[in-house]
């Protein structure tokens, strides 16, 4: 599945530089970088280096101004302060357009393409081939085509950006950046949405880029992948360099040190099954839920204090199954019992009534208003299901948010602030506390630690195990399986929209998880 | 009924039967604009009823302000070989090849209301419209009269901005007005042709004219502006019609009224009857080949108060305006 | 009830009472307020009064622009509802004449909210059905031509006064608090915030947004028919051609100049109100000034442009660099 074909011609201009006295001479040199925003500061004295056909890991917790780094680094946002070499030229766009101009491309974890747009169009959008002033389509697909193939996608460029996977569009992304003769290419955590299989194929993508001695900033939130593709690691703290050294000189312990400036705590360690309380009475029984086209028919077995994990690839029926559950989609097949009663969910309302709850794993566009304060955000699904004639005093809003911010540890501690404005971290924490304002029997938690940083991961993860120690049922989708087994009672493995592996009690394992998953037909990377 | 057969109709029995009797055979298509107002409804109307009067087959066709429904309906007349067409052009240009092939098929076409680019002129047969210069003038030339010498500031109610009958209207009343020095337009604004936006502008004029006291008469380019303007002159405890002198144009229905209750003075009368004349110019090419003028003018008369306003009322306010 | 103070107002009505100003300059008279047959008489009130349809428009517009939404109908229905209430005001008591109008503006809105909810029509399309076909409804009703009534109770609401004050102003400030008691003393406001910011979101969080939805068409149509009634009463005919004629852009610019941004979410009433009386007192000013109206429309757009402006962000935060420097003499830095 990796590609193996070569990469493109050189564009116009760009010469590769191999050789190893060239290794020593800066790609990029940042050096000093300051930013404020409204007396908060993002950024303060922070060097990076960056060496021609590197891969340089950026990390740091969410808030520790990785993003306001890049943002100043390609001119979206003015610096108060410092300078920039690219190649030995001081430069300093103004716009992430001058950046590219210079040679700092940049590809965002929510890929900045136009989906409705044919790849083709895409990939030369502004700078289309043209003759007489009329783009030639013809023209423009076949070095489309021949421009993908060199990274090894072979797919249809005349059918919209949309219709791919969110791999592909990032390769898509990636591959309009390089072809506008990128020197510096930075990857804002794409790998945040791909699967183990995607993630692979961007990583030879991103290796064959690094043999053409293009430097590559690759900001992430998994470590295995730090070191699975990187040759030096810089980590950022409260807006300070914490630390910069080769891979080889930061073990994982220093890394996590450094990123939270303590050990983590028992989070990550292994559940002992042994301690999990017996299960308590059933909360929620479906059996045979379905819908034609989305997910098969399954039975699920919602118990008080239980949690269930959902695991499989992207787009295996995790996501499907639980918006059934919730109503979010109406099934056509298959009964619900909650609490020993039938009952029909054709909507999260009712669903809701019930006593669910559901934080989506589309955090920017299914989870939070972001133009709404942190307050209105939280007590949004309390308020719709008490209904609009009976408004929550605002006295009680300002209770409602002031206790989830403290107990959740919501940063900053500001419950007027647009949530937009939060780090993803703070505002999965605040979208977990409007589930938890409902009160809910059931939550079911879409990916809950995705594209959060460590700190939160471990919070996060704590939480799960106190709800379910205080007998809520859990329903959990993740992607990241070690963190799954610390914490479910049971895993139900998904494969093609369909449930096909149950485990329970100490079978629950990563390797089981993986034999499960692993079990796919051949073919199935999203890549093909 | 085509041309052929009227002509050996009308070679046989031209001795024995009067013109009307004639005309019972004529066949007769008009492409109307719209209703998009009281006027335009009101000249339906009256065409219909002078068609009735002179026995002829009418056809109407309501292009809703369409030119292709206009030159649609056109090759609709001509397919039925109809005796003459009467045309409302809405726009001025583009009606060179449609007229063409009525020319063609040896049918007259009559223009009604509006005229259309001087290059079609040998396109038609003649056009039949007022002249709105004209009209304003007769509504100047009245006030000059009225005014008898005494210094009077007018505030002026123009059309929309652009259209060429407000323009027009406008260049008449100053030329009516051009010999006295007495008279002289303090203000003038847009108030759109609508009752509305008259009583708005209105407003406005009292309030910049120290509360009206220096308002000696008004001129609206319509009469609906001025009904407006009336409303607004009443709510600021004026008396239009006696305090300040009202003139406008067209003598629709509603102003009649406003005469009636000494509140409105003079309006200058668009006709609603264009095809009147029309219908007389064809008879006449057609019975006697006489070859109309290029311009027949419909006449803008002048209702004052002294002309029984409600009785001019009573037999307009059923013509739908 | 939990009413909010505009957040942002600041620049709206700075620029409101700059036109007020500049109104005073080109005519001095422009603040005389005097009694008149025991109704409030004035420039100024004439600004509130005048500005009464296109706020009342704008009240119910906010809302659905909030929600993501546009009613490019609101003009049209003013001329149904209009005509209706005119067709109906001489032959039936007045309660039987507001409650045929009101019901008319509220099927209107109705239709809206259902081509919209139910079937998913883009906004600007399923309102520009009834904007089109609208117009001709009225002029069907009054058969193309101005329908005059003589009631006196229905001429009221548009030349009466409560208290001095002309029944629109009092009219639009009902209809105002109104909506702003069942907005936000409700949780409805906050939703349609919600729903208008993110819809996936709030359908998600329980909000029925296709309810909200619906609601905010049918809230435009009845303030359209309110409008209507107000207009037709103000001439004593209804005007099917011209009433409301190309209000619905006037009560869009309103609520844009009141801070709402068209792609929904938070909303301010009071401030399009707010800018509902800046355009008509940037209109009434140029009645006042004597230029000639070639010259209006420019007058307009640059006054717009300038009020728009104002409220960038960016041109604000420079404004407010000026301000610094010129206080404090504080060096601004630029980048």
């Amino acid at each position: 599945m990796l590609p193996t074909a070569p990469l493109p011609p050189p564009a116009a201009g760009h010469k590769p530089q191999q050789d190893a006295s060239q290794q020593d001479a800066p790609l990029l040199q940042v050096t000093g970088f300051s930013k404020s925003f409204a007396g908060f500061v993002a950024l303060d004295g922070v060097d990076f280096t960056l060496h021609p056909g590197e891969i340089h890991a950026l990390l740091g917790e969410n808030g520790a101004g990785k993003s306001t780094l890049i943002k100043t680094m390609t001119g979206v946002v003015a610096r108060d302060a410092g300078t920039m070499r690219l190649a030995g030229a001081a430069i300093a766009p103004r716009s992430a357009e001058e950046a590219v101009k210079a040679g700092i491309a940049t590809v965002y974890q929510e890929v900045n393409l136009a989906p409705n747009l044919s790849v083709a169009q895409n990939l030369y959008l502004g700078r289309q081939p043209t003759r007489f002033g009329l783009v030639r389509e013809g023209e423009m697909r076949r070095r489309a085509s021949a421009l993908l193939a060199g990274f090894g996608l072979s797919i249809d460029v005349g059918a919209p950006l949309e219709t791919y996977s969110v791999a592909i569009q990032h390769i898509v992304a990636i591959a309009r950046a390089v072809d506008q003769s990128a020197r510096v290419l930075i990857l804002d955590e794409p790998t945040a949405s791909l699967d183990a299989q995607e993630v692979e194929v961007l990583f030879a993508v991103m290796r064959q880029l690094k043999a053409r001695g293009i430097g590559i900033v690759f900001v992430t939130h998994f470590l295995d992948q730090v070191y699975a593709v990187c040759d030096r690691i810089t980590v950022l703290r409260n807006g300070r360099l914490a630390g910069s050294a080769p891979i080889a000189q930061m073990p994982r312990l220093d890394l996590v040190r450094l990123m939270l400036g303590r050990e983590l705590s028992e989070a990550t360690a292994r559940r002992s099954h042994a301690a999990a309380g017996p299960a308590g009475a059933d909360v929620a029984v479906f059996t045979g839920l379905g819908k034609a086209g989305y997910v098969a028919p399954f039975d699920l077995t919602l118990r008080a204090g239980h949690v269930v994990g959902l695991a499989g690839l992207l787009g295996s029926g995790r996501t499907e199954t639980v918006r059934l559950v919730f109503g979010a989609e109406p099934a056509d097949a298959g009964t619900a019992e909650v609490a020993g009663r039938r009952v029909t969910l054709t909507c999260p309302r009712e669903a809701m009534a019930l006593g669910f709850g559901y934080c989506p794993e589309e955090r920017k566009t299914e989870g939070i208003v972001a133009d709404l304060t942190v307050r209105e955000n939280i007590v949004l699904a309390l308020q719709a299901k008490r209904g609009a004639l009976a408004p929550l005093p605002r006295r009680e809003q300002d209770a409602i948010a002031a206790r989830f911010i403290r107990l959740l540890d919501i940063r900053p501690p500001d419950p007027e602030r647009p949530i937009g404005l939060l780090s993803g971290g703070n505002q999965q924490k605040a979208l977990l506390a409007r589930w938890l304002a409902t009160e809910p029997r059931l939550l079911i938690l879409d990916e809950p630690t995705r594209g959060i940083d460590v700190g939160a991961h471990a919070e996060i993860i704590k939480l799960i195990r106190d709800l379910c120690r205080q007998g809520m049922a859990l329903l959990v989708v993740s992607s990241e399986l070690e963190e799954l087994v610390t914490y479910a009672d049971e895993v139900i493995v998904l494969r093609d929209r369909a449930h096909v592996v149950r485990l329970t009690g100490d079978a629950v394992e990563v390797s089981a998880i993986l034999a499960a998953i692993a079990d796919a037909p051949a073919g199935a990377a999203a890549a093909a | 009924m085509n041309l052929r057969a009227l002509l050996l109709a009308s070679a046989v029995s031209g001795a024995l039967f009067s013109v009307g009797a004639q005309a019972a055979e004529l066949t007769i298509g008009f492409s109307q604009i719209g209703s998009e107002s009281g006027w335009r409804a009101a000249e339906t109307t009256v065409s219909k009823a002078e068609a009735k009067k002179r026995n002829i087959n009418f056809k109407i066709a309501d292009a809703q302000q369409k030119q292709e429904n206009q030159i649609k309906a056109i090759r609709s007349f001509v397919a039925q070989g109809v005796d003459a067409i009467f045309l409302a052009p809405v726009v001025a240009t583009g009606w060179d090849a449609v007229l063409k092939e009525a020319q063609e098929a040896k049918i007259p076409v009559v223009l009604l209301d509006r005229d259309i680019d001087p290059a079609g002129k040998n396109l038609y047969l003649t056009a039949v419209t007022s002249d709105s210069v004209h009209e304003g003038k007769v509504a100047g030339q009245w006030l000059v009269k009225t005014a008898g010498g005494k210094p009077c500031n007018v505030v002026e109610l123009q059309g929309t901005v652009g259209a060429s009958v407000a323009t027009n209207r406008k260049k008449g009343f100053e030329d009516g007005i051009a010999g006295a020095s007495n008279v002289k337009i303090v203000r003038s604004q847009t108030g759109d042709f609508t009752r509305a936006k008259g009583k708005e502008v209105m407003e406005s004029f009292i309030k910049a004219e120290g509360g009206g006291k220096t308002i000696c008469a008004v001129y609206a380019h319509n009469d609906d502006m001025m009904v407006g303007a009336i409303q607004a002159m009443k709510e600021a405890g004026l008396k239009p019609g006696t305090e300040i002198l009202t003139v406008s144009i067209d003598a629709v229905p509603d102003i009649f009224k406003a005469m009636a209750a000494g509140e409105a003075n003079a309006t200058v009368e668009l006709t609603p009857n264009m095809a009147g004349p029309a219908f007389d110019a064809v008879i006449a090419y057609k019975t006697k080949g006489t070859m109309p003028p290029k311009w027949i003018q419909t006449e803008s008369k002048l209702y004052t108060q002294a002309d029984n306003p409600m009785a001019v009322y009573e037999s307009k306010k059923d013509l739908g305006y | 009830m939990a009413l909010r103070l505009p957040r942002i107002g600041t620049s709206q009505i700075v620029a409101l009472a700059l036109i007020l100003a500049a109104n005073w300059v080109v005519s001095p008279q422009f603040f005389d307020i005097r009694l008149q047959d025991g109704r409030l008489f004035g420039s100024l009130i004439d600004v509130l009064n005048r500005g009464a349809p296109v706020a009342l428009l704008s009240i119910g517009m906010v809302l659905v622009i909030a929600m993501r939404g546009i009613d490019l109908s609101v003009g049209a229905v003013m001329a149904i509802c209009g005509a209706i209430a005119a067709s109906l005001a001489d032959s039936h008591p007045l309660p039987v004449v507001l409650a045929a109008s009101l019901g008319a503006g509220l099927a209107c809105g109705l239709w809206n909210g259902l081509l919209v909810a139910v079937l998913r029509i883009q906004p600007i399309v399923a309102t520009l059905i009834l904007m089109v076909a609208g117009r001709g409804i009225a002029q069907l009703i009054t058969e193309g031509r101005i329908v005059t009534f003589t009631s006196p109770e229905l001429a009221f609401l548009g030349g009466g006064s409560v208290l001095g004050l002309p029944t629109p102003i009092v009219l639009t400030l009902a209809m105002m608090a109104l909506t702003l008691l069942i907005v936000r003393g409700t949780a409805l406001g906050l939703m349609i915030e919600a729903t208008g910011g993110n819809p996936r979101a709030s359908a998600l969080a329980g909000i029925g947004t296709r309810l909200i939805t619906v609601a905010v068409y049918v809230w435009s149509g009845l303030c359209a028919a309110l409008a209507g009634i107000v207009a037709s009463a103000d001439i004593l005919g209804a005007d099917a051609n011209n009433a409301g004629l190309w209000l619905e852009l006037d009560a869009i610019l309103a609520v844009v100049i009141g801070g709402t941004s068209l792609f929904g979410g938070r909303f301010s009433i009071l401030l399009a109100v707010v800018g509902a009386l800046i355009i008509q007192a940037m209109n009434t000013g140029i009645l006042l000034s004597g230029l000639p109206p070639e010259t209006n429309l420019v007058v307009k757009a640059v006054v717009v442009l300038a009020v728009l402006l104002a409220q960038s962000p960016r041109i604000g935060a420079q404004i407010a660099g000026l301000g610094v420097l010129f206080g404090r003499s504080r060096s601004r830095r630029r980048s």
